[in-house]
């Protein structure tokens, strides 16, 4: 039986580490190959790293921190931030990474999905949204680190991806950001009904019982950034992962 | 030297990373003198059964390992798809495996259609023990590992597998046939239970 992977969510800025509340006030949390040295240390199932600051910027991957990284990841890692090339992602893959994430050049060319999927495999292909609930309630994606509105529909766009390639979602709550108040669960409802890939959740959690209601309302796989790298209520900085034992409640839901 | 084979199939910076941690010397190579003075082999890969086997027959690496493996009894360990090719076949393909173990390769299929399992096998999944084989020697009770397929082996001789895994039904997740090891995961992306068996399969194998 699998168990329900729990994936810290890592932000790059630049070349430090970075936490968001709501995609704003990024606040340094520490040097990046020394927290992937402690969630490598913790066994954690999978880890994520996004660079904010690549796409935005206009700048490619840091190849140089992708190897170090890798080179301290025992677990399956996965990348994401201004990927735009076939060529950067093999660069990325030879570096010891399995997955990459793309997220505003999903939106901006779709059939790059495609091309990725066909020459690498859906399974190393993951699709990120961010999304946020307008005034009339609808859900609405937003590109370069929360910044543009693009006007997509959530539920269309899922379902294009995935006829692309792709081979999981990774949604977030630009809402829930931060807040470690628990999860959008109607957000993780309705995208979870457009899709058939794995759909991994983040944006909000704050305890391990969030992540079972994520997965009861129909995530695959949870994500956190705060819950894993804050501590106590002052939130100081302290990487942290339950042990094992623990997440055990999350399988067999 | 350990020799990792080099057939332009995946991700082989995450088995050289792991060789790194565990200080043991291994080359990324497909030169077919380097695999001549190997005293360990590892055949890994993703992607397709057909374009695993065409790209060691371009690479000419096929006569070598069919030497190596079978007359000089090198110990090989075959990883996921590379695992996958030393069988028969593969309903993915239309070529001829190695045929090294006596299995063919199958994709999943689950006879109740209301099942939500799904494929790919992805994810940690835990391994069934049938048989005593050095690869385990001394694993981790808890042992976990990643896995992401979506086609596993069924072996003919039961003699041959070493473990097995659940997803929908029980598969072969490692077998063995005399120097001939493979595991359907992805030890190099399975923490310290990885590690230990990579050094089991270098020190004990």
């Amino acid at each position: 039986m699998l168990k329900t992977r729990v994936i810290p969510s890592l932000l790059l800025r630049d070349s430090g580490l970075v936490k968001t509340v709501n995609f704003k006030d990024a606040k340094y949390v520490g040097d990046p190959i020394n927290a992937v040295k402690i969630f490598n240390e913790k066994e954690v199932d999978e880890l994520i790293l996004l660079d904010i600051s690549a796409t935005v910027g206009k700048k490619k991957p840091n190849f140089e921190l992708i190897s170090q990284i890798a080179g301290e990841c025992f677990m399956p890692f996965g990348y994401g931030g201004g990927i735009r090339e076939i060529d950067d992602i093999k660069r990325i893959f030879n570096l010891g990474v399995e997955k990459v994430v793309i997220n505003s050049y999903a939106v901006e060319n779709p059939l790059f999905i495609k091309e990725a999927a066909n020459i690498f495999g859906s399974q190393s292909i993951v699709v990120s949204i961010d999304v946020k609930r307008t005034k009339s309630g609808n859900y609405e994606i937003f590109t370069n680190s929360g910044k543009e509105e693009t006007g997509l529909n959530l539920k269309d766009f899922i379902g294009k991806i995935e006829k692309m390639g792709a081979g999981e979602i990774f949604l977030n709550s630009i809402d829930r950001d931060g807040l470690m108040q628990g999860f959008d669960l109607s957000l993780i409802s309705e995208a979870s009904k457009a899709v058939s890939i794995p759909l991994i959740v983040c944006g909000g959690a704050g305890k391990i019982e969030d992540f079972k209601e994520a997965i009861m309302a129909g995530a695959s796989a949870v994500a956190a950034g705060s819950m894993f790298i804050f501590y106590g209520r002052q939130r100081a900085v302290l990487i942290n992962f339950p042990h094992q034992k623990e997440l055990d409640l999350l399988n067999n839901l | 030297m350990v020799v990792i084979i080099d057939y332009k199939t995946g991700n082989l910076g995450s088995i050289l990373n792991m060789f790194k941690k565990i200080g043991v010397e291994a080359t990324v190579s497909s030169n077919v003198l380097d695999i001549e003075r190997a005293d360990k082999i590892i055949l890994s890969g993703v992607g397709s059964f057909d374009s695993g086997i065409d790209n060691l027959k371009d690479a000419g690496l096929i006569p070598v390992l069919n030497e190596m493996v079978l007359v000089k009894k090198i110990p090989i360990l075959g990883i996921c798809l590379g695992m996958q090719l030393f069988s028969k076949k593969s309903e993915e393909g239309k070529l001829a495996g190695f045929n090294w173990i006596n299995a063919e390769t199958v994709r999943f299929k689950f006879d109740d259609r209301e099942t939500n399992l799904k494929v790919p096998h992805m994810g940690w999944d835990t391994i069934n023990t049938k048989r005593e084989s050095p690869l385990l020697a001394n694993m981790y009770q808890e042992a976990r590992f990643y896995f992401v397929h979506s086609y596993h082996l069924i072996c003919e001789n039961q003699e041959d597998v070493i473990a097995t895994t659940n997803h929908g039904y029980e598969f072969p997740s490692i077998v063995q046939k005399e120097n001939i090891f493979g595991v359907q995961f992805h030890p190099e992306k399975s923490h310290k239970f990885g590690i230990k068996l990579f050094e089991n399969f270098v020190n004990l194998c």
